[in-house]
């Protein structure tokens, strides 16, 4: 799960980590109260899941109050296109109306998962505020890794050794070392899978402040941080994917024209994999689970149902402990409660498939039946390619 | 032969009284094998299903002789069921639980290398099964024939999938594998081929893979350097589009890495051979079997 620069930095305040101050606003008039508390420059930045916000014109700086309601005016109700939100963008509804900080020097430092590891690993580079994705492709000796022990957690020496490769005078590493020990500790004790601050500064007066924040957390964890699962924003997830989610579905929306609903995550890609080879692109991934039964094949037609691309849709399922002529009740029921008014094609495999095959072509309805998979993926892309809803 | 389970395994069921547990343990026992225990805090002393109930792990094995632990427990208390399995130095553990915290993982792992006596598979996996033999798992026993293909991979019924192909050509298996689609998992690509590759009843290994990480690079790379069976991969979510998590939690192209096409390419480099279409999986080993 994802949080707003607000929620991160607030957090990380919570861990000791020094961030500029700052509150959130959803009005301009908001904004003007928070510039007035905080006194001086402020700098007025739109509160969306994504990155380059500043070069797509949500980060606005301000004199004063005045000025602040006014680029809070401008950037709430914006929908803001920058390359981490599609080509759709995304609205902004909140503002956060943060103290402004003079920049000396900008660096980068995230802590993330070695999956490979099995630990954290520590990033963190003097080439700060740009992408890292091209400061690591384009000179990767510019980025110092070091690996944390999950175990041990965070030890003194980690923030020295960063720090002073990071070039910063004695003084300085002792205040990063700090932040770097409230942001690993915050990374252990709240499950985070990404913290990334980008850029962390150093001001003309040598202090050493996280200017940006992102923080993702582990969505199986959320269970022990309540406060933390409450962060979540669901204006910034599609709401087709928050329905398919309170259904207990899996469900992302790409942007083809084959709906597919499938059991098992792996099935699934495979399956948009087959779609594509025979000339259509995916609509969706959905993984039904392992259960396959009416109440989710229904819910999951109806969200199928309301992407206008979706042409045609293909029905994938490998029984396995669930029997096939069990999947095929259900969705023999869920046609009929659902108004499909597309071309569907369901390839229903593994146990007891034979009876479901003889279920689905005795039902009456207009289904396309096959057997195998690559079948399955031509005759899918076929009736998109041809049918009309 | 087969690698890991075969008709002598003991297997004690963490987590055997729930419905899941109660539900998959009967199947085990259908499919052969020998469930020797469960485990219930709470419940030690009663019978389930014909089969005693211990309080921990360690009595379980002192009591029955098993030597394999299966895990149906949820994901919340997952990590510390399989802790408690590598405390009582369990030889084998089979994780099924999906959706255990990363961090919890990264200390099972660490738990996994200090103590050295376990194996860890899973979680977020199927299970093992040798056909005929014994089926640690959820995967259906019914698809799957003995013969001389191995199996590795990532997903489950897309694992069914390559199975149901292989069997209904008429080539069996030896043993399969479901390593799991976490992150962090027990056993790697690279810690099994070594021991499909000693089997002497494994004549062929499938490999399935998945887009995010590196595990398929790094057993491209010990294949090509080790290994004498010929191996047949499949890598899922080509279509997959970057940061975005496809079901599985291990599934994600992060900063450009980890995509199908670079899987595909690596492993074709180190001579496997790779199918683009998950529907060629069960003929491509036909092929080099020579039973095409």
């Amino acid at each position: 799960m994802n949080v707003h620069e607000y929620q991160a930095k607030e957090v990380l305040a919570r861990f000791g980590v020094p961030v500029p101050p700052g509150e959130v606003a959803e009005t301009p008039e908001q904004a003007r109260e928070i510039a007035e508390k905080l006194g001086g420059k402020v700098v007025v930045k739109a509160q969306v899941h994504a990155g380059g916000r500043g070069k797509a014109g949500g980060v606005k700086l301000a004199d004063g109050p005045a000025e602040a309601e006014e680029k809070a005016r401008q950037i709430l109700g914006m929908t803001l296109v920058s390359p981490q939100t599609g080509p759709q963008g995304k609205l902004v509804r909140k503002v956060y109306v943060t103290k402004a900080v003079d920049i000396e020097h900008e660096y980068y430092l995230s802590v993330l998962v070695d999956r490979a590891n099995a630990c954290l690993t520590i990033m963190a580079s003097a080439e700060g505020g740009v992408e890292i994705e091209k400061v690591a492709a384009e000179s990767p000796e510019k980025i110092v890794r070091l690996a944390v022990s999950p175990v041990a957690g965070f030890s003194p020496y980690l923030g020295r050794r960063i720090g002073f490769s990071l070039g910063l005078s004695p003084d300085q590493v002792k205040q990063f070392t700090k932040l770097l020990s409230g942001i690993v500790r915050c990374f252990l004790e709240t499950d985070a899978s990404l913290v990334e601050i980008n850029p962390m500064i150093r001001t003309p007066e040598g202090e050493v402040v996280a200017l940006d924040a992102k923080i993702s957390f582990d969505d199986n964890a959320l269970f022990r941080h309540p406060d933390i699962a409450e962060m979540r924003d669901i204006h910034e997830e599609d709401p087709l994917e928050v329905e398919a989610g309170e259904a207990g579905l899996n469900y992302i929306r790409l942007d083809g024209t084959v709906g597919c609903m499938v059991n098992g995550a792996g099935l699934a890609m495979a399956t948009m994999d087959i779609i594509d080879q025979h000339g259509a692109r995916p609509a969706n991934f959905l993984d039904v689970g392992g259960g396959a039964s009416k109440e989710s094949v229904t819910a999951a037609f109806r969200i199928l149902l309301r992407d206008p691309d979706v042409k045609a849709i293909l029905v994938n399922i490998f029984g396995g402990i669930v029997r096939c002529d069990r999947v095929a009740e259900g969705i023999i029921a869920a046609a009929k409660d659902v108004e499909i008014g597309v071309p569907l094609v369901v390839r229903l495999q593994g146990t007891n498939h034979e009876e479901a095959r003889k279920m689905l072509e005795e039902s009456g309805l207009p289904l396309i039946v096959a057997e195998e998979l690559d079948e399955a993926a031509r005759k899918v892309v076929e009736a998109a390619k041809g049918g009309a809803r | 032969m087969s690698i890991l389970v075969d008709a002598a395994t003991k297997v004690v069921v963490q987590g055997m009284t729930g419905s899941e547990g109660t539900f998959h343990t009967k199947q085990m026992v259908a499919a052969g094998t020998r469930v020797v225990a469960g485990v219930t805090p709470g419940k030690g002393g009663q019978v389930h299903e014909g089969i005693p109930v211990f309080d921990t792990v360690a009595e379980a094995k002192a009591k029955t002789g098993a030597n394999t632990s299966v895990i149906f427990v949820p994901a919340r208390f997952a990590a510390d069921a399989v802790l408690e399995a590598i405390d009582a130095e369990m030889p084998l553990v089979v994780c099924i639980t999906e959706g255990i915290p990363v961090l919890d993982m990264l200390k099972v792992k660490n738990a996994l290398e200090a103590s050295g006596k376990t194996r860890l598979i899973g979680p977020n996996c199927p299970g093992i099964i040798t056909p005929g033999r014994a089926k640690i798992g959820i995967m259906p026993a019914n698809i799957h024939t003995p013969g001389p293909v191995g199996v590795l991979s990532r997903s489950g019924t897309l694992t069914y999938e390559a199975v149901d192909q292989l069997t209904r050509r008429g080539i069996g298996q030896s043993t399969c594998i479901g390593i799991g689609g976490d992150p962090i998992i027990g056993s790697p690509f690279t810690s099994l081929l070594p021991l499909f590759e000693q089997d002497p009843q494994t004549e062929a290994v499938v490999m399935i893979g998945e887009i995010g990480g590196t595990a398929e690079e790094e057993a491209a790379a010990w294949i090509a350097a080790n290994m004498t069976k010929p191996v047949v991969a499949f890598i899922a979510g080509a279509t997959a589009p970057p940061g975005r998590r496809m079901g599985h939690a291990g599934a994600i192209i992060s900063g450009g890495k980890g995509t199908a096409a670079e899987k595909k390419k690596v492993l074709r480099e180190h001579g496997i051979h790779v199918v683009d279409s998950p529907a060629d999986i069960g003929a491509t080993v036909a092929k080099v079997l020579g039973r095409a």
